[in-house]
This record gives C-alpha cells, structure tokens and sequence, in this order.
C-alpha cells in the first residue's frame, strides 16, 4: 500500500517517505479546516556558523524571499496571499524553517514555493546590500529592548567554546562585512534536500500530497552536507557574572544554568522543575509565545512577584539538539535592588536543588504539561511546526511520545536534576543595571540582541 | 461528516439570558478543550478622568481574591487543571481568556463568576500589583515603540478624548489609585448587561449555553451606562512631536490620522485602503518602499482601528535614527499616492481575495474563532457576519476606496511621533522631550 522505505505510524497519523534524493517528506492528514500548512526545515542554524559569519543562516533565510528563477522578484508579492495565506520562516540556533499556510487548493503552489527556495534563489547583489540594512534594523530593534541585550550578554558569557554563544542574528562587525559570495556559498552548501525536511498537514489526500512532492522537488539534486563541527562545551568551574550598565528605567536578572539536550535524560525532569519554578510553558516554540504559563501558584512567582520584589518572572527551557541553557528571567519591581531579587531568586533554586519537589507540585506540573501538549495541537500550523522542529533536533517520532515522557517523570529523576543542574558552578548570573539619564550623549554603538529564535518578519 | 467555515459558516448559537447576558457557542472539535471569552465593556475609556489606569489596575487586580477564595486558592484552582488566566484590556473591553479541557468547563466557569462578580481587592494584593503596574509604566517609558504610539494617540485625540489617555495611567495616577477607586469601577462597568460571553469548543453550544446560564443566570444588575465619547478634535495641520532617548540604539515612528465609525457604511473600503497601503503581503505599498527598495526597517506597516469612536489609523516603522527623515518623506510619499491616485485595480482585487480567503485561517482555532466573534457581537454584526464578509468586499469599488484614502490621507494633517535616539531634523534640532 505504500511505497517501499516509507512508513506509517498509527499513533499520530504521519505518514513519512524519504525521496531517493534525501528529501524526508512528513505528511499527516488533519481535516478540521479546509487549510494546508507547509513547512520546510533544514538542519542548518546559526551553531554551524565559523568565525565572521556570524548571522549568516538567518541572512539566508531573508535572502530565501527574494525571488528565484522561476519566481521572479516582482512575483513574490501576493503569491500566497492570493489563496488567503500566511508565510513566515525562522532561523535559530539548530535550524531554518519557511513556512507557508493557505487554503488546501494552494497546497501545489506551496510546494513550488519551497522547492523554488531548496534549489533556485538568486541573490541578487543588490538586493543582499539592501537586506544588510534590514538586519541591522531588526538587530537595532531587538537591542532597544534590555532584556534581550542581557540575555544575549549572559548566553555569551554562559558559553566559552561552543558556537550557541553567538546570537543568531549574528554580531554587528560580521553583518557588516559579509559578502554576497558567503551568502550564496552557504545557501547551496546547506539548501540540499538531503539535509531537508518537508512537512505538510492539513486537509489533504497524503497520495495526491506525494505526487505533488515527488514532482516538485524530485528532480533536486542531492549534495553533500557540510560536516560542520561543533566544540564541546567544557565543564563550568564555578560561578560567572556579567552586568550590562546602561541608561534605562528598570532592572533586570537573569540566571542561567547549562541545561541538558532534548536527547539527555534530564531533560524532562528539568521540563518539571520549570513548571514547579515558573509554570508550564509547553515545548512548542512557535505556539508558545501566545498563551502565558499558569504560574500564579509556582515557586518562584510566590517569592519574587507575590514578594512584591520582581514584576514579572520567567522561565525557559526549549528542547535543543545539543546542550543548551535553563534561564530564569526576572524583572525587577521599582525600588528592589538586584541584589535583594538575585538573593530571592537564588534562594528558591537552591531549596529545590537541596530538597527537590513535593508530590503536589509534580501532579500540578504534569497537569499543566499535558494540557499544554493538548492545547497546542490546536492548529495544523502548530502540529506541523512540532514535527518539524523536533526532526531538526532528534526526531519527528519523539512528538508522539511526549506526553509519556513526562509522565515518566518521578520525584527522584526530579530531585536529581534540581541537584545537578542547580549547582552554583553550573550557573551564569546576569544583571541589567539601569543608569540614570545622561545629559547628552551618542547612541550606544549597537552589537546585536538576544539568544532567541529570529522571523524573517513580525510573528 | 465534517462541517467547515466554507460550508455553512461558523453559525454560532447566541443566546441572551434574563439578566442582559449574552452568551455565544460555537462546537469546534479540533481538541478536546474549550475556550472561553468573556468580555466586559469596561475598557480604558470609562476610566474616571482624574483617574487614568483604573481600568487596567482592575485587569491586575481582579482575579486576586473573591468574597469566598483569597488569591492563591483561585490560582490553584485553575492551575492545578493547567489553566492560565489571561485578563487583558483596550480601550473599549476587558477581557478573561483562559482555554480548558472540556471536562474542566463548568468548574472553570464557576471560578470565572467568582471572579467577575464578587472580587475583594485585598489591600495587600493591590499594594503589590501596584509595584508591578508602577514597574509596567517605567518600562513603556524606556520603550520607544510604546512611546511613540502613546505619544501619537496623544496628539490626535489630546487629553480630553479618553483616547488620547495612556491607558496604563501614570505613575503619579496609579499611586493615587484606592482599592474603593477599583470597587466603584467595577461595581459601575461589571454588569451582567456588559458581559459577553464567547466559548469555543469540544462542547454542543446547548451544553456550553446552559453551563453559562446556571453560572451567570442569578447575577442581576441594571445595565451600566452607555459611554459617553466626545468628538475627536479635528487636524489642524501636520503636528510633530520628537521624544529623544537617546540610550536607544533605534528609533520609532508612529504617524496617523483619526479615522472613522465601523458602523460607517465606508468601513470596508477603509479596511481594503489599509490593507493595501500597509498590510498587504509584507506592509503593503509602504513595506514595498521602505522594507523591499530601501532597505531601511524591519518593520513597517499600517493599522486601522475603527471603532465606535472614529479610531486611528497607525502607521508605525522602527528605523536608524539617521534614517528618519528619509522614512518618513517615503510615508508622506505613499500616503499622499494612495491619496491621488488611488489604488491599482489589480491592488484592489488582490487585497480583496486575500481578506476574504484569509478568513478559514482566521478561524481556525479556537481563540481565532472565539475573538472573531466577540468583535461580530461588539459591532452588533450578526451572527451570519462571516457569510457576508465576501459580499461585502465585493461591492467595494476602487473609486470607494480612492474616496476613503482622499478623506482621510492628507500628509499635511498627519500626526507624528518619533521616538529613539534622534533630536530632530539636522537643520531644526528640538531638544524639547515635549511631555514625553
């Protein structure tokens, strides 16, 4: 019934092929809305990038909307919009994405689109000098916001030798100087189907889906994926802080524990630990960002914002493919020191690192978990985005074994991970340091901002 | 069997309880979970003039202790089923989100009543939602991109239209804010006939209408008073206001017009103007020259806002500050192009197919459909709205839409705000922060 090499798995309904090119294809029908989602990821982020390059996978993501052969430049206006449809993409620390979201009838036309983008974008010398300037913009933007400047400082100063200590949107001096050639070079080094994966869910026939894919992208050569290696992080010895002083209005702390990879055993258990810390956040990125955590009742909300010493706390844990970081976020309240907070802040991890979590709080954040894991199924663009990602990251079959991976969670692989991961020596303290108004002065000479994920434009 | 948007429309089973409630369901089944929608007209602009931010004190401040549970019994409650409450508020409605799974609808609904019918506002808990508002204002004030749409808001609507009031208050406002300012505010807008209740999902309208009913149903009170809005203050020529900071390493523009009523039959074609001028694929016209030709922002784009007072229109870009004259001399140029000359035909019909083929992706989820009926229910649309939406459109001629952009496009009359780390134009520098 279906083709040799592909498969079909009965719990989540996904249907997955590989092409004789490489290109994994994930096809999972979804029919409660007459609507198809797209996405094509790529195991490309800004980890792989060397030394004055910084910035280039997301540069390339921008460059991947700028017309190819088959696209002309004045085309790309309306192409998707003309079947109601959403597009975006996004370039973080281990992948790429584009997607698109549309009617069903425009699933042909997104499929087009996508394979245009794998094998045909043209950089035009012009058009990459006037992206340089929209970058630096959106890096311009992105610093005006201190917690973004912290977190990029304290993920710098959190990571000596591995390359996720640079933030995606690359550093200023390197988005200034790369050239059209690094751009080009990198986009058909990595834009091979090979290194791809091709999602779609929505309601769609998975048959006609294939035919489609397997005329669209079937004649795309494979290529050799660049081995690009990544330095293992060494063990943190003890304690670094780093203070980011700045004219502004409020104080900011962050800390930031080396957190294990999606792949680790830990990673779970810490998945708890954040819900007991700061409620549940899901592990959906893409959804995530919409709904805010149920954190009236957890620990560190208690102590720092029903203290009356923080207006805002939060925490972020994102499956990553390789070790990344746990980073606790805090906004100080007018008149609390950053002191007093990082010593309410500090005071809270290390009670759970010394005697872990109550039975209670391990229902409640399972609770929270799997509620999340419902609530976030509730698009075909997010169930498609998960599949995805997690392909990038480890594998797309984990989706469907999340919910029973928290569920495995115990008190004790809590308690062990509160106390591994909660060590001092382990951890990275940030503070954002307002300075009073200076009476006259430059605009600070920008160096990029934040450690997150960047959008080709606004989500 | 499936039932989808394109097939019959949303159709919405809407009811109105004896006490004024009016309560709308809508089955999606996508997950088994439910969201719910309350709103109250109880937004910024019935905030009492000498105190600004009361309702949005109201929003931080509701949810934390009933006459029967304090603060942290109402959160466990709901987050021990993995709800997050989410109370947000703009210039007209405040409004509780939460989405929960379909077993946890009535207890979540009890909780909601609870909540909006017999707060406490504890003394202690308003103290400390005090630092955090308090903490909330000082960060919009270092944040240029709240600064220059406040500042905007400002200039055209002045101080007395209440849309021209920074919803979030002062901090000299919001220190003078009372637990009994809080009670009176909520015992004058938290009226059964100023909720509007909206769920959405795994759950027959019925079932959902009837849960509601027992909930809301002995809640009575005679209905809050209609606001009040006086006219906005007509242009009286280009205003520009500069707002240095210059700790920014970017700079915001905010530049705008007031519009008009959505109950204006001219509506659509202003929505189909905007959508061209500044929405449309990347920004529209205005992201074609500022993002795609010139290479100058990262975001650039237009929002109308009509409403029951003749809203803005909202141009916002952020760019480098020695980039700000040339931005805005490209808005100007757009502005006063649509003004002329008016759309392209093929502009109109391109934007037009994209409202209309974009509204199964509106409502999708349970949210999309959950907020798409609140603004059919606040505008009295009808129930059958989103059947109408592609006639609606239809009838809309590019002479409409050049009307709309002829009345209200004028760069001479336009309102600007630029805030960063900028003085002013070289030649004519400002160094007043004009109460920034």
């Amino acid at each position: 019934m279906y083709p040799e090499g592909a498969t079909y798995n009965a719990n989540v309904n996904v249907y997955e092929e590989v092409l004789d090119n490489g290109l994994r294809v994930l096809v999972q029908e979804v029919r409660t809305a007459p609507l198809a989602s797209v996405w094509c990821w790529y195991r490309v982020g800004s980890k792989d990038e060397g030394p004055g390059m910084t910035g280039v996978s997301h540069w390339v993501e921008h460059m991947n909307f700028k017309g190819t052969t088959n696209i002309p430049r004045d085309k790309v206006k309306g192409i998707i919009e003309q079947f109601g449809g959403y597009w975006n993409g996004y370039t973080w620390i281990d992948q790429t994405t584009y997607t698109e979201t549309a009617t069903r009838d425009a699933l042909d036309r997104m499929l087009f689109i996508e394979s245009e983008r794998m094998a045909n974008c043209l950089y035009d010398p012009a058009d990459c000098e006037s992206e340089r300037t929209v970058i630096i913009s959106e890096l311009q933007g992105g610093e005006n916001d201190p917690d973004q400047l912290l977190d990029q400082e304290l993920t710098a100063t959190a990571f000596r030798a591995h390359p996720y200590r640079h933030p995606t949107i690359g550093w200023l001096g390197d988005l200034q100087t790369m050239t059209r050639d690094d751009l080009y070079g990198y986009y058909r080094r990595h834009y091979v189907p090979n290194n791809a994966t091709l999602v779609i869910v929505g309601d769609v026939d998975r048959r006609e889906a294939m035919r489609h894919v397997v005329q669209r992208f079937g004649a795309i050569e494979p290529g050799e994926v660049p081995k690009v290696p990544h330095t293992r992080e060494p063990e943190q010895l003890g304690e670094r802080r780093v203070t980011v002083s700045r004219e502004a209005t409020t104080a900011y702390l962050k800390v930031a524990y080396h957190a294990p990879s999606v792949n680790e055993p830990n990673f779970f258990p810490l998945l708890v630990l954040d819900a007991v810390l700061t409620g549940a956040k899901g592990l959906n990125l893409w959804a995530s960002f919409r709904t805010p955590p149920p954190q009236r009742s957890a620990r560190l909300y208690r102590a720092l914002v029903d203290g009356g010493v923080a207006s805002a706390v939060n925490g972020g844990l994102v499956p990553t493919e390789q070790p990344f970081l746990y980073t606790i976020s805090v906004t100080a309240t007018e008149g609390s020191s950053l002191a007093s907070v990082e010593d309410a802040t500090l005071a809270q991890l290390d009670a759970v690192r010394r005697h872990g979590i109550t039975e209670h709080e391990l229902e409640k954040a399972k609770n929270q978990l799997r509620a999340r894991l419902v609530f976030e199924g509730d698009s075909i663009s997010n169930i498609a985005h998960q599949l995805g990602y997690f392909e990038t990251i480890a594998s797309w079959r984990m989706v469907s074994s999340l919910r029973e991976r928290i569920d495995a969670v115990t008190l004790q692989h809590a308690g062990e991970a509160a106390a591994q991961c909660f060590k001092t020596t382990n951890r990275t303290v940030g503070w954002f340091d307002p300075q009073p108004p200076a009476d006259e002065g430059a605009a600070p000479e920008g160096e990029g901002a934040g450690s997150g994920p960047v959008s080709v434009r606004r989500p | 069997m499936k039932t989808t948007v394109e097939q019959r429309g949303l159709a919405p089973v809407r009811s109105v309880l004896d006490n004024g409630a009016r309560v709308i369901a809508k089955h999606a089944g996508a997950t088994p979970a439910v969201t719910i929608h309350a709103s109250f007209e109880a937004g910024t602009i019935f905030d009492p003039p000498a105190e600004p931010g009361v309702s949005h004190f109201v929003s931080r401040t509701i949810d934390r202790g009933t006459a029967a549970y304090t603060a942290e019994e109402i959160a466990e409650r709901l987050e021990n089923r993995g709800i997050s409450l989410a109370i947000t508020v703009n210039r007209h409605a405040l409004s509780l989100i939460c989405t929960c799974l379909v077993e946890d609808l009535d207890s979540t609904l009890m909780t909601l009543a609870d909540v909006v019918t017999r707060p406490a506002f504890p003394d202690p808990e308003v103290e400390t939602r005090r630092g955090e508002i308090v903490t909330m204002i000082r960060q919009d004030e270092d944040n240029p991109a709240a600064m220059a749409s406040e500042g905007l808001l400002s200039l055209l609507y002045g101080d007395v239209h209440p849309y021209g009031r920074r919803p979030r208050g002062s901090v000299e406002t919001v220190e003078r804010i009372t637990p009994s300012s809080l009670q009176t505010f909520h015992a004058a807008r938290f009226r059964p006939g100023a909720l509007s209740l909206v769920m959405v999902g795994d759950v027959e309208p019925a079932r959902a209408i009837d849960s509601a009913a027992r909930v809301f149903g002995a809640w009575t009170a005679a209905p809050a008073a209609a606001p009040i809005l006086p006219v906005a203050p007509p242009a009286p020529g280009r205003r520009v206001r500069i707002i240095p900071m210059m700790n920014k390493a970017q700079a915001d523009i905010a530049y705008g017009f007031t519009t008009i009523l959505r109950s204006d039959p001219a509506f659509y074609a202003y929505w189909l103007m905007n959508n061209i001028l500044g929405e449309y694929s990347i920004g529209g016209r205005l992201g074609d020259s500022i993002r795609e030709r010139q290479g100058m922002a990262y975001y650039v784009y237009s929002a109308l806002d009509a409403n029951v007072a003749p809203g803005p229109l909202l141009i916002r870009a952020g760019v480098n500050p020695a980039n700000v004259e040339r931005a805005l001399a490209s808005i100007d140029e757009e502005v006063a192009r649509m003004a002329n000359d008016g759309p392209t035909g093929q502009e109109l019909a391109e934007s037009r197919q994209y409202l209309i083929g974009s509204l199964p992706r509106r409502l999708e989820t349970n949210v999309g459909i959950a907020t798409f009926l609140q603004m059919m229910e606040f505008f009295d649309l009808g129930m059958d709205f989103d059947l109408r939406v592609p006639d609606l459109l239809a009838r809309v001629t590019r002479e409409d839409v050049h009307a709309a952009a002829r009345a209200v496009l004028d760069p001479s009359k336009a309102a600007v705000v630029v805030a960063g780390p900028y003085r002013g134009p070289a030649n004519h520098r400002t160094s007043d922060p004009s109460n920034a």
